[in-house]
């Protein structure tokens, strides 16, 4: 990609709450968006892009929050792709600002997800929607869960892999949770916890799910130049993919996901090898999210996952460290959580994450998924530099 | 009595019908499934659609199923707070692939949590659940 280093996230606020009865919406995301700024050394007045979208905004939710912080931006973006969103964002962000339609872009998420008690996952919460391919689905009883578990009830079926190979992906997000303060959930579990706990939708168990929080967070992108007199040091956007994977009128294969095409495209476009990725912060919504995206992206073949995400692999320490902030399994996830995959994997870069710190990271990925991976999601893949 | 009455609704969401799809569940109602064809380049499509995605043709050809195909994933459901599915948990939820080459979404019916598996040989069984709609399920062949 031309822009590749042309732009950089120069500040980031990742919201210290869990849960914020006492809190609106907009405030949890002006909050967010005042820490970003504060963290990059800018203010209000210099903000003239802004991206965000959310659960619990309406559909011209980015113009009502602009209101609320009297914003008159000359770039505005409410991709409303799912928890990928904020991650896709980033990268409109850094086109928008490669192309002169403006200098400082705030990307901004907030939810009120567990205060506003949302059964997100389980609760129905795409029954009734409108769109033609809803049809032929909300008469069956479709949860986001159930739509994973299908996914990973084919992955065993066709490569051997196990319960408590997807299990070891959750331990090991404890175990960071464990060395981040702000996490929900910070008890060390073990494999067994994790298939000891009840099913929600087989193979699916309880602690292969991600939890549910409010939270926010921000990031501030602009040029690679104007970060030289900024706070803190630039994470240089190198490259990045977006797409979004279907039912595919009735022929689809549902263990290729929208990161294969993403992933591809954002390596491409960044110029940079498997083998030169130090860190990675996966969404994982479910533990099968974690495997499906690391054979999709490439970082192993497909079927070999089970095999890639144990014995410790995956761990800050490990061979290939990811989510090293405790991710939706353990510290937070406020509905989406696009935007926390970027907050951590530029704090790596900064080295900013003391005990769970990925020793010598220079170039980190993150990748969004947004939807459900058995019926419909996107993918959004970044690849991040600190050189 | 009026309690009965509304024990008996269905509860369940219904699929909103309207003119492009309306044929399809015309169909389900006489107890036929169909997939259809693009009659210009003949790609076969599931769901149903006005136009074919592969060439854009508006020209449908609708193939009667024979109603048999194999379980292509499935879950069993635990938990869901949806109105009509809270109460009919645990109940299986299935990608079917017809032997005509699409996968449809569905329930497995007639069948225990412990018996579904991948690659299962299953056919269609016609639930009728209000005047207006009859939805396509699918239990172990038989």
């Amino acid at each position: 990609m031309s822009l590749s280093r042309k732009t950089a996230v120069a500040g980031v606020f990742e919201h210290p709450t869990r849960f914020a009865p006492d809190k609106s919406l907009f405030q949890i995301m002006a909050e967010s968006l005042r820490g970003a700024l504060d963290d990059a050394g800018l203010t209000i007045k210099d903000v003239n892009g802004l991206c965000t979208t959310g659960m619990g905004m309406s559909g011209m939710g980015i113009v009502g929050f602009c209101d609320y912080l009297n914003l008159t931006p000359n770039f505005v973006d409410s991709t409303s792709i799912g928890g990928s969103s904020f991650v896709a964002h980033t990268a409109h962000a850094a086109a928008a600002i490669h192309a002169g339609l403006c200098d400082v872009c705030v990307v901004v998420y907030g939810s009120t997800a567990a205060s506003s008690r949302f059964a997100i996952g389980t609760g129905g919460e795409r029954g009734g929607a409108g769109d033609p391919c809803d049809q032929y689905e909300i008469p069956f009883g479709p949860t986001t869960v159930g739509a994973y578990a299908m996914v990973a009830q084919r992955h065993m079926h066709d490569y051997g892999t196990t319960s408590a190979q997807l299990a070891e992906i959750a331990v090991t997000t404890r175990l960071h949770a464990s060395m981040n303060p702000a996490a929900k959930y910070r008890d060390p579990i073990t494999v067994e916890d994790v298939l000891a706990s009840r099913i929600i939708s087989s193979p699916l168990h309880l602690l292969d799910c991600c939890i549910i929080s409010d939270g926010g967070g921000a990031l501030v992108i602009t040029s690679a130049e104007r970060t030289r007199d900024l706070k803190k040091k630039p994470v240089y956007i190198l490259g990045a993919g977006e797409t979004v994977r279907h039912a595919a009128r009735g022929q689809r294969d549902f263990l290729e996901i929208a990161a294969a095409q993403s992933g591809r495209l954002a390596f491409e476009r960044a110029g940079v090898a498997h083998k030169d990725i130090d860190m990675a912060m996966i969404y994982d919504s479910f533990t099968i999210t974690v495997l499906a995206t690391l054979e999709n992206l490439g970082f192993c073949k497909r079927g070999e996952g089970g095999a890639f995400v144990s014995g410790g692999r995956l761990r800050f320490d490990g061979e290939f460290p990811i989510n090293t902030d405790g991710g939706g399994l353990s510290s937070n996830h406020p509905g989406m959580r696009g935007i926390f995959l970027v907050i951590e994997a530029a704090k790596q870069l900064r080295g900013e994450c003391g005990p769970r710190q990925v020793k010598d990271c220079e170039i980190a990925l993150a990748h969004g998924t947004g939807g459900a991976l058995g019926t419909r999601h996107s993918g959004a893949t970044l690849i991040l530099s600190n050189q | 009595m009026v309690e009965q009455t509304q024990a008996k609704k269905y509860s369940k969401p219904l699929p909103h019908l309207d003119e492009e799809n309306r044929p399809w569940w015309e169909a389900l109602q006489r107890h036929e499934l169909y997939i259809q064809k693009c009659a210009t380049c003949g790609d076969i499509r599931y769901y149903p659609r006005a136009l074919c995605t592969n060439c854009m043709s508006s020209q449908v050809q609708w193939i009667k199923c024979s109603g048999r195909g194999k379980v292509y994933t499935f879950t069993t459901t635990y938990q869901n707070q949806a109105p009509g599915f809270r109460e009919s948990i645990p109940y299986i939820m299935a990608y079917v692939e017809l032997e005509e080459g699409v996968k449809m979404l569905t329930n497995l019916v007639d069948c225990r949590p412990e018996q579904a598996k991948i690659g299962m040989p299953v056919e269609v069984v016609f639930e009728d659940v209000t005047p207006a709609v009859t939805l396509a399920k699918f239990r172990p062949a038989r």
